[in-house]
C-alpha cells in the first residue's frame, strides 16, 4: 500500500512538472508590452548633418512612423532591404532609418548600393538608443504612433508577409 | 643566465597583474548592476558575463545612467519596462510566482517536521528498550 502510494505521488509529480515544460514550449518567447510601451522623447543625432533630432520632432502629418534599425554589417539588413523600400514607397508614411554601431563610410556605401528607403536617418553609435525602443539588435522595425507609444514591432528581419500586415496596419 | 630569465619573468609577471588591473577598473556598481540582468539574447549568460552587442550596449547604458544620477533601483525599474521582467534574475513577488518563493520555506518547514517525528519515535523507542 505504501509503495503504491509513493508511485502515484512520484508520477503526479512528473505530469506536473511535463505539463509545465510542454505549456511553456508553445508560449510566445517575446516580450510583448501589456500597455501600450512609450518611448521617452529621447534625441538622437541625424546621420548627415550630426544635429540632434528629438524623436517628436521626426512627425510631420503623418499618424504613423516606422522606425527600422539597421546595420551595414548586418546581413539580413540586406535581405529585408527590399521590402524596407515597398513600405517606404507609401505615401503617408515617414521611414525612419536608426543606423546601429555602424561606421559612417561603410553605411554610407550600404544605402549606396542597395537604395536609401529612409526619410531620416539617425545614428545609433553606441546601441544605447536602441534600449529605449526595447530592441535586442538589428535588425528590428517599430511603427510608431504620435504620442511614441509602440503600436507594432518585429524582431528580424522583415519578409513578404511582415510587408503585407504593415501595409494594411498603415492604411 | 637561469637567475635573469627568472627575474624576467617575475618581471613580465608584475607588469601584466598590473595591466590586467588596468583594465579591469570600470565602474564597479556598473558590474554589480550587469552581474543581475540577464543577457537575453545569449542563453545563460549574464550582461557582464557576456561580450554580445546587446550586453555591451546595455552596460554603456548603465555606466550613462549612473553617471546621470540615476539610482540602481531606477535602471532596474527601466529596463524592466523595455524588456520584461525576465530581464533581472530575481523574480518579483506575485501571483504567479509566490509559488516559487514559499515553496522552499514549505520545504522547510516540513522537512523539520519529518526529522522531529523521527526523532520522537527513535526516543520512544529507546525508552522502550530501556
Amino acid at each position: 500500500m505504501k509503495v503504491k502510494f509513493s508511485f502515484i505521488f512520484i508520477l503526479l509529480i512528473i505530469i506536473f512538472t511535463l505539463i509545465i515544460f510542454l505549456k511553456s514550449l508553445f508560449e510566445n518567447k517575446n516580450y510583448i508590452p501589456k500597455k501600450i510601451n512609450i518611448i521617452e522623447n529621447i534625441s538622437i543625432k541625424e546621420f548627415h548633418s550630426g544635429n540632434d533630432l528629438k524623436l517628436k520632432q521626426l512627425f510631420g502629418n503623418e499618424k504613423f512612423i516606422i522606425i527600422n534599425i539597421w546595420s551595414s554589417w548586418c546581413i539580413p539588413c540586406r535581405q529585408e532591404h527590399k521590402h524596407i523600400k515597398n513600405i517606404s514607397e507609401i505615401a503617408n508614411i515617414k521611414m525612419i532609418g536608426l543606423n546601429y554601431k555602424d561606421k559612417k563610410d561603410n553605411a554610407q556605401k550600404f544605402l549606396d548600393e542597395l537604395g536609401n528607403p529612409y526619410d531620416t536617418i539617425l545614428i545609433d553609435s553606441n546601441g544605447t538608443k536602441s534600449i529605449f525602443l526595447g530592441a535586442y539588435g538589428v535588425p528590428e522595425t517599430f511603427i510608431i504612433g504620435r504620442d511614441l507609444s509602440i503600436l507594432k514591432k518585429y524582431i528580424g528581419p522583415i519578409n513578404l508577409e511582415n510587408e503585407i500586415e504593415i501595409k494594411k496596419f498603415i492604411k | 643566465m637561469t637567475k635573469k630569465l627568472l627575474k624576467l619573468f617575475y618581471f613580465l609577471f608584475f607588469l601584466n597583474l598590473l595591466f590586467s588591473y588596468n583594465v579591469n577598473a570600470q565602474n564597479p556598481q556598473v558590474d554589480e548592476i550587469a552581474k543581475n540582468l540577464r543577457c537575453l539574447i545569449c542563453q545563460g549568460q549574464s550582461v557582464y558575463d557576456s561580450n554580445s552587442e546587446f550586453a555591451l550596449s546595455l552596460k554603456t547604458l548603465i555606466s550613462q545612467k549612473l553617471a546621470s544620477g540615476n539610482s540602481e533601483e531606477d535602471i532596474y525599474n527601466f529596463l524592466k519596462s523595455k524588456y520584461g521582467e525576465w530581464i533581472v534574475y530575481e523574480p518579483e513577488i506575485n501571483k504567479y510566482t509566490l509559488l516559487l518563493w514559499l515553496l522552499p520555506l514549505f520545504l522547510f518547514i516540513f522537512g523539520g517536521l519529518l526529522i522531529k517525528r523521527k526523532l520522537l519515535i527513535n526516543r520512544v523507542k529507546n525508552e522502550k528498550y530501556n
